[in-house]
Protein backbone atom coordinates (compact mmCIF):
# COMPACT_ATOMS: atom_id res chain seq x y z
CA UNK A 1 0.00 0.00 0.00
CA UNK A 2 1.57 3.30 -1.08
CA UNK A 3 0.19 6.86 0.19
CA UNK A 4 -1.05 9.69 -1.95
CA UNK A 5 1.88 11.07 -4.38
CA UNK A 6 3.52 8.16 -3.88
CA UNK A 7 4.21 5.87 -6.70
CA UNK A 8 6.12 3.15 -5.90
CA UNK A 9 10.03 4.68 -6.96
CA UNK A 10 8.66 5.13 -10.39
CA UNK A 11 8.36 9.00 -10.20
CA UNK A 12 11.06 10.70 -11.13
CA UNK A 13 9.98 14.41 -11.02
CA UNK A 14 10.01 15.86 -7.47
CA UNK A 15 6.42 16.56 -5.96
CA UNK A 16 5.70 20.40 -5.60
CA UNK A 17 3.46 22.64 -3.82
CA UNK A 18 1.95 25.64 -5.43
CA UNK A 19 0.67 28.81 -3.53
CA UNK A 20 -1.76 31.13 -5.55
CA UNK A 21 -2.58 34.94 -5.07
CA UNK A 22 -5.44 35.97 -6.21
CA UNK A 23 -6.50 39.29 -7.71
CA UNK A 24 -8.25 40.64 -4.84
CA UNK A 25 -6.24 38.55 -2.19
CA UNK A 26 -3.67 39.25 0.44
CA UNK A 27 -1.94 36.58 0.74
CA UNK A 28 -0.72 33.28 -1.20
CA UNK A 29 -3.18 30.45 -0.50
CA UNK A 30 -2.24 26.63 -1.03
CA UNK A 31 -3.98 25.52 -4.09
CA UNK A 32 -2.65 22.37 -4.52
CA UNK A 33 0.65 20.48 -5.69
CA UNK A 34 2.31 19.08 -9.13
CA UNK A 35 5.05 17.40 -10.25
CA UNK A 36 7.51 19.23 -12.27
CA UNK A 37 11.54 18.69 -13.09
CA UNK A 38 12.22 22.07 -11.79
CA UNK A 39 11.45 24.72 -10.46
CA UNK A 40 11.03 26.61 -13.54
CA UNK A 41 8.78 23.77 -14.96
CA UNK A 42 7.04 24.12 -11.57
CA UNK A 43 5.71 27.40 -12.18
CA UNK A 44 4.22 26.90 -15.75
CA UNK A 45 3.44 23.88 -14.92
CA UNK A 46 0.86 25.52 -11.72
CA UNK A 47 -0.02 28.29 -14.51
CA UNK A 48 -1.13 25.54 -16.76
CA UNK A 49 -2.93 23.99 -13.69
CA UNK A 50 -4.23 26.21 -11.46
CA UNK A 51 -4.49 30.00 -13.08
CA UNK A 52 -6.66 28.58 -16.18
CA UNK A 53 -9.69 30.80 -15.03
CA UNK A 54 -7.97 34.05 -14.21
CA UNK A 55 -7.25 32.98 -10.48
CA UNK A 56 -4.09 34.57 -10.06
CA UNK A 57 -1.77 37.50 -10.23
CA UNK A 58 1.35 35.72 -8.51
CA UNK A 59 2.53 32.23 -7.98
CA UNK A 60 4.75 30.30 -5.50
CA UNK A 61 5.76 27.12 -5.65
CA UNK A 62 7.91 25.41 -3.14
CA UNK A 63 9.54 21.64 -3.09
CA UNK A 64 7.32 19.55 -1.43
CA UNK A 65 9.92 18.09 0.66
CA UNK A 66 11.32 21.59 1.92
CA UNK A 67 7.93 21.65 3.58
CA UNK A 68 8.02 20.84 7.20
CA UNK A 69 4.22 19.97 8.79
CA UNK A 70 2.89 18.94 12.28
CA UNK A 71 2.60 15.16 12.81
CA UNK A 72 -1.00 14.48 12.03
CA UNK A 73 -1.06 11.42 14.33
CA UNK A 74 0.27 13.94 17.43
CA UNK A 75 -2.84 16.18 16.93
CA UNK A 76 -4.64 15.38 20.39
CA UNK A 77 -1.68 16.36 21.99
CA UNK A 78 -0.80 19.05 19.88
CA UNK A 79 -4.01 20.99 19.14
CA UNK A 80 -6.16 20.38 22.06
CA UNK A 81 -4.79 21.57 24.71
CA UNK A 82 -6.76 24.95 24.17
CA UNK A 83 -9.75 22.95 25.03
CA UNK A 84 -11.05 24.26 28.02
CA UNK A 85 -8.73 28.30 27.87
CA UNK A 86 -11.56 30.26 26.92
CA UNK A 87 -10.08 32.61 28.52
CA UNK A 88 -7.84 32.74 25.36
CA UNK A 89 -10.81 34.17 23.29
CA UNK A 90 -11.53 37.73 24.29
CA UNK A 91 -15.27 36.94 24.71
CA UNK A 92 -14.95 38.97 28.39
CA UNK A 93 -14.72 42.47 26.70
CA UNK A 94 -18.19 44.43 27.29
CA UNK A 95 -18.97 45.99 24.25
CA UNK A 96 -19.51 49.78 24.36
CA UNK A 97 -22.50 51.68 23.01
CA UNK A 98 -20.90 54.58 22.38
CA UNK A 99 -19.48 52.21 19.51
CA UNK A 100 -21.87 51.46 16.95
CA UNK A 101 -19.53 49.25 14.32
CA UNK A 102 -17.65 47.15 16.41
CA UNK B 1 -10.27 28.44 -5.64
CA UNK B 2 -12.44 31.82 -6.20
CA UNK B 3 -13.23 31.98 -9.85
CA UNK B 4 -12.95 36.13 -11.10
CA UNK B 5 -15.72 36.40 -13.89
CA UNK B 6 -13.75 38.79 -15.59
CA UNK B 7 -15.82 40.13 -18.79
CA UNK B 8 -13.48 40.07 -21.61
CA UNK B 9 -13.10 42.42 -24.65
CA UNK B 10 -10.62 39.99 -26.92
CA UNK B 11 -12.62 38.65 -29.87
CA UNK B 12 -13.54 35.59 -30.35
CA UNK B 13 -15.57 33.45 -32.74
CA UNK B 14 -19.73 34.33 -31.33
CA UNK B 15 -18.23 38.34 -31.68
CA UNK B 16 -16.77 37.61 -35.05
CA UNK B 17 -20.37 36.05 -36.11
CA UNK B 18 -22.35 39.04 -34.10
CA UNK B 19 -20.81 41.88 -35.51
CA UNK B 20 -21.62 40.38 -38.95
CA UNK B 21 -18.86 41.17 -40.83
CA UNK B 22 -18.01 39.76 -43.95
CA UNK B 23 -14.77 38.93 -45.37
CA UNK B 24 -13.72 39.81 -48.91
CA UNK B 25 -13.22 36.79 -50.95
CA UNK B 26 -9.85 37.15 -51.23
CA UNK B 27 -9.04 37.83 -47.31
CA UNK B 28 -11.06 35.16 -46.71
CA UNK B 29 -9.11 32.77 -48.72
CA UNK B 30 -5.94 33.99 -47.17
CA UNK B 31 -7.60 33.21 -43.98
CA UNK B 32 -8.79 29.79 -44.47
CA UNK B 33 -4.73 29.38 -44.88
CA UNK B 34 -4.05 31.00 -41.10
CA UNK B 35 -7.01 28.97 -39.71
CA UNK B 36 -6.24 25.84 -41.28
CA UNK B 37 -2.63 25.84 -39.76
CA UNK B 38 -3.58 26.13 -36.54
CA UNK B 39 -6.90 23.65 -36.73
CA UNK B 40 -4.45 21.08 -37.87
CA UNK B 41 -1.64 21.70 -35.25
CA UNK B 42 -4.39 21.86 -32.41
CA UNK B 43 -5.50 18.69 -33.81
CA UNK B 44 -2.01 16.99 -33.63
CA UNK B 45 -1.38 18.19 -29.66
CA UNK B 46 -4.95 17.04 -28.86
CA UNK B 47 -2.84 13.63 -29.49
CA UNK B 48 -1.20 13.87 -26.85
CA UNK B 49 -4.20 14.07 -24.07
CA UNK B 50 -3.33 11.18 -21.78
CA UNK B 51 0.07 10.69 -23.49
CA UNK B 52 2.68 12.69 -22.27
CA UNK B 53 5.41 11.78 -20.01
CA UNK B 54 3.80 13.40 -17.18
CA UNK B 55 0.03 14.51 -16.64
CA UNK B 56 1.27 17.96 -16.17
CA UNK B 57 2.85 17.78 -19.59
CA UNK B 58 -1.06 16.24 -20.68
CA UNK B 59 -2.56 19.56 -19.91
CA UNK B 60 0.60 22.08 -20.95
CA UNK B 61 0.28 20.59 -24.45
CA UNK B 62 -3.67 20.46 -24.15
CA UNK B 63 -3.53 24.10 -23.09
CA UNK B 64 -1.25 24.94 -26.23
CA UNK B 65 -3.61 22.63 -28.38
CA UNK B 66 -6.66 24.50 -27.12
CA UNK B 67 -5.50 28.13 -27.77
CA UNK B 68 -4.38 27.33 -31.70
CA UNK B 69 -7.85 25.81 -31.56
CA UNK B 70 -9.31 29.73 -30.67
CA UNK B 71 -7.46 30.70 -33.16
CA UNK B 72 -8.42 28.35 -35.74
CA UNK B 73 -12.11 29.11 -35.01
CA UNK B 74 -12.13 32.61 -35.49
CA UNK B 75 -9.79 32.71 -38.39
CA UNK B 76 -12.10 29.93 -40.06
CA UNK B 77 -15.39 31.82 -38.63
CA UNK B 78 -14.29 35.13 -40.07
CA UNK B 79 -13.39 33.21 -43.61
CA UNK B 80 -16.45 31.22 -43.72
CA UNK B 81 -18.86 34.56 -43.57
CA UNK B 82 -17.98 35.25 -47.45
CA UNK B 83 -19.40 32.20 -48.43
CA UNK B 84 -22.26 32.55 -45.61
CA UNK B 85 -21.62 29.21 -44.31
CA UNK B 86 -19.78 28.49 -40.45
CA UNK B 87 -16.59 27.28 -38.96
CA UNK B 88 -17.62 23.37 -38.52
CA UNK B 89 -18.83 23.66 -42.77
CA UNK B 90 -15.21 24.69 -43.53
CA UNK B 91 -13.36 22.18 -40.71
CA UNK B 92 -15.50 19.02 -41.39
CA UNK B 93 -17.05 19.11 -44.42
CA UNK B 94 -13.53 19.78 -47.05
CA UNK B 95 -11.52 17.40 -48.26
CA UNK B 96 -7.67 16.49 -47.88
CA UNK B 97 -6.57 18.89 -51.35
CA UNK B 98 -9.18 21.61 -50.20
CA UNK B 99 -6.92 22.19 -47.20
CA UNK B 100 -4.29 24.91 -47.27
CA UNK B 101 -2.36 24.18 -44.39
CA UNK B 102 1.54 23.92 -44.73
CA UNK B 103 2.52 20.71 -44.09
CA UNK B 104 4.54 21.42 -40.83
CA UNK B 105 1.23 21.29 -38.84
CA UNK B 106 0.26 18.13 -40.11
CA UNK B 107 3.28 16.31 -39.51
CA UNK B 108 3.40 12.73 -37.28
CA UNK B 109 4.07 13.47 -33.32
CA UNK B 110 6.51 11.40 -32.94
CA UNK B 111 8.40 10.97 -29.45
CA UNK B 112 7.98 14.09 -27.39
CA UNK B 113 11.08 15.85 -28.26
CA UNK B 114 10.36 15.87 -32.44
CA UNK B 115 6.62 17.66 -31.01
CA UNK B 116 8.58 19.82 -28.95
CA UNK B 117 10.81 20.41 -31.82
CA UNK B 118 7.40 21.29 -34.20
CA UNK B 119 6.21 23.48 -31.39
CA UNK B 120 9.08 25.43 -31.34
CA UNK B 121 9.65 25.96 -34.89
CA UNK B 122 5.96 26.66 -35.19
CA UNK B 123 5.93 29.01 -32.26
CA UNK B 124 8.68 31.08 -33.29
CA UNK B 125 7.03 31.52 -36.81
CA UNK B 126 3.76 32.41 -35.34
CA UNK B 127 5.32 35.10 -32.70
CA UNK B 128 6.39 37.21 -36.09
CA UNK B 129 3.48 36.08 -37.93
CA UNK B 130 1.10 37.08 -35.16
CA UNK B 131 3.16 40.68 -34.56
CA UNK B 132 2.71 42.00 -38.27
CA UNK B 133 -0.72 40.55 -38.47
CA UNK B 134 -1.74 43.10 -35.78
CA UNK B 135 -0.64 45.92 -38.35
CA UNK B 136 -3.11 44.34 -41.01
CA UNK B 137 -5.35 46.78 -42.59
CA UNK B 138 -7.97 44.37 -42.34
CA UNK B 139 -9.79 44.62 -38.33
CA UNK B 140 -10.84 41.66 -37.97
CA UNK B 141 -7.72 40.01 -38.77
CA UNK B 142 -5.46 42.56 -36.95
CA UNK B 143 -7.87 42.03 -33.81
CA UNK B 144 -7.36 38.18 -34.25
CA UNK B 145 -4.03 38.33 -33.99
CA UNK B 146 -3.73 40.82 -31.19
CA UNK B 147 -5.39 38.36 -29.38
CA UNK B 148 -2.98 34.90 -30.41
CA UNK B 149 0.08 37.17 -29.64
CA UNK B 150 0.34 36.91 -26.46
CA UNK B 151 -0.84 33.04 -26.35
CA UNK B 152 1.92 32.36 -28.84
CA UNK B 153 4.39 33.90 -26.50
CA UNK B 154 3.66 31.51 -23.61
CA UNK B 155 3.94 28.66 -26.03
CA UNK B 156 7.33 29.69 -27.69
CA UNK B 157 8.54 29.82 -23.99
CA UNK B 158 7.24 26.20 -23.40
CA UNK B 159 8.97 24.64 -26.24
CA UNK B 160 12.37 26.74 -25.56
CA UNK B 161 12.35 25.26 -22.10
CA UNK B 162 12.00 22.03 -23.10
CA UNK B 163 14.61 22.41 -25.92
CA UNK B 164 16.94 23.91 -23.32
CA UNK B 165 16.25 20.82 -21.11
CA UNK B 166 16.57 18.42 -23.27
CA UNK B 167 19.29 19.50 -25.38
CA UNK B 168 21.12 20.40 -22.22
CA UNK B 169 20.29 16.51 -20.37
CA UNK B 170 21.20 13.60 -20.79
CA UNK B 171 23.00 11.72 -23.93
CA UNK B 172 19.87 10.15 -24.85
CA UNK B 173 17.26 13.48 -24.23
CA UNK B 174 20.07 15.48 -26.27
CA UNK B 175 20.03 12.82 -29.30
CA UNK B 176 15.88 12.65 -29.21
CA UNK B 177 15.74 16.30 -28.87
CA UNK B 178 17.97 16.86 -32.07
CA UNK B 179 17.10 14.28 -34.09
CA UNK B 180 13.20 15.83 -33.38
CA UNK B 181 15.18 19.06 -34.86
CA UNK B 182 16.41 17.14 -37.89
CA UNK B 183 12.91 15.69 -38.88
CA UNK B 184 11.01 18.78 -38.74
CA UNK B 185 13.77 21.45 -40.17
CA UNK B 186 13.10 20.32 -43.83
CA UNK B 187 9.39 21.41 -43.63
CA UNK B 188 10.56 25.01 -42.48
CA UNK B 189 11.30 26.19 -45.74
CA UNK B 190 8.04 25.84 -46.58
CA UNK B 191 6.53 28.55 -44.04
CA UNK B 192 8.57 31.43 -45.67
CA UNK B 193 7.80 30.45 -49.26
CA UNK B 194 5.10 32.86 -51.32
CA UNK B 195 1.51 32.51 -49.82
CA UNK B 196 -0.36 32.24 -53.30
CA UNK B 197 -3.29 33.18 -50.49
CA UNK B 198 -1.82 36.16 -49.97
CA UNK B 199 -1.25 37.44 -53.41
CA UNK B 200 -2.65 40.94 -53.67
CA UNK B 201 -3.38 41.39 -50.25
CA UNK B 202 -0.66 43.59 -49.56
CA UNK B 203 -1.40 45.69 -46.15
CA UNK B 204 -3.65 43.07 -45.08
CA UNK B 205 -1.70 39.86 -45.48
CA UNK B 206 1.96 39.20 -44.29
CA UNK B 207 4.72 38.72 -46.87
CA UNK B 208 5.88 35.28 -45.19
CA UNK B 209 9.29 35.88 -46.86
CA UNK B 210 9.90 39.01 -44.40
CA UNK B 211 9.72 36.82 -41.40
CA UNK B 212 12.62 34.76 -42.81
CA UNK B 213 15.21 36.61 -41.03
CA UNK B 214 13.68 36.94 -37.28
CA UNK B 215 13.10 33.40 -37.70
CA UNK B 216 16.26 32.33 -38.16
CA UNK B 217 18.42 34.21 -35.73
CA UNK B 218 15.61 33.20 -33.12
CA UNK B 219 16.03 29.65 -33.70
CA UNK B 220 19.90 29.76 -34.39
CA UNK B 221 20.02 31.63 -30.56
CA UNK B 222 18.22 29.02 -28.79
CA UNK B 223 19.18 26.28 -30.71
CA UNK B 224 22.76 26.85 -29.75
CA UNK B 225 21.65 27.57 -26.61
CA UNK B 226 20.74 24.37 -25.99
CA UNK B 227 23.75 22.81 -27.35
CA UNK B 228 22.28 21.45 -30.46
CA UNK B 229 22.50 21.91 -34.45
CA UNK B 230 21.11 23.80 -36.78
CA UNK B 231 19.88 20.51 -38.94
CA UNK B 232 21.63 21.21 -42.68
CA UNK B 233 18.96 19.71 -44.75
CA UNK B 234 17.17 20.57 -47.76
CA UNK B 235 13.76 22.29 -47.26
CA UNK B 236 11.07 19.48 -48.59
CA UNK B 237 8.95 20.43 -51.99
CA UNK B 238 5.69 21.85 -49.65
CA UNK B 239 2.85 23.16 -51.41
CA UNK B 240 0.40 22.50 -48.63
CA UNK B 241 -1.46 26.13 -49.30
CA UNK B 242 -2.00 24.89 -52.91
CA UNK B 243 -3.41 21.65 -51.24
CA UNK B 244 -0.48 19.48 -51.39
CA UNK B 245 0.08 17.70 -48.19
CA UNK B 246 1.70 14.49 -46.92
CA UNK B 247 0.13 11.02 -46.54
CA UNK B 248 -0.16 12.15 -42.88
CA UNK B 249 -2.95 14.67 -43.01
CA UNK B 250 -5.81 12.13 -44.51
CA UNK B 251 -5.60 10.07 -41.08
CA UNK B 252 -5.57 12.79 -38.92
CA UNK B 253 -8.72 14.99 -41.09
CA UNK B 254 -10.51 11.44 -40.89
CA UNK B 255 -10.29 11.22 -37.15
CA UNK B 256 -10.94 15.27 -36.89
CA UNK B 257 -14.02 15.13 -39.18
CA UNK B 258 -15.76 11.23 -38.64
CA UNK B 259 -18.08 12.53 -35.71
CA UNK B 260 -19.47 15.65 -37.42
CA UNK B 261 -19.83 13.06 -40.65
CA UNK B 262 -21.59 10.72 -39.66
CA UNK B 263 -24.11 12.98 -37.15
CA UNK B 264 -24.15 15.97 -39.14
CA UNK B 265 -25.74 19.10 -37.02
CA UNK B 266 -25.04 16.74 -34.10
CA UNK B 267 -24.47 19.20 -30.79
CA UNK B 268 -24.41 17.98 -26.93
Amino acid sequence: MTSPGESGGRETWPLWEVFVRSSRGLSHVHAGSLHAPDEIMAVRNARDLYTRRAEGVSIWVVPASAITASDPDARGAFFESPQGKEYRHATYYTESDSVPHL
Amino acid sequence: MKTSHVKSTAITPESIEAAGAVAPLAVAEYAVGLGDDALILAQRLGEWIANAPELEEDVALGNIGLDQLGHARSLLTYAASAWGKTEDDLAYFRTEPEFRNRQLFELPNGDFAQTIARQFIASVYFVSLYRALEGSADPTLAAIAAKAVKEVDYHLDHSVQWLLRLGLGTEVSHERMQRGLDAMWPFTGELFSPDPLAVGLEGIAVDPETLREQFDATTARWIAEAGLTIPAAPSVRGGGRGGSHTEYLGPLLAELQVLARAHPGATW
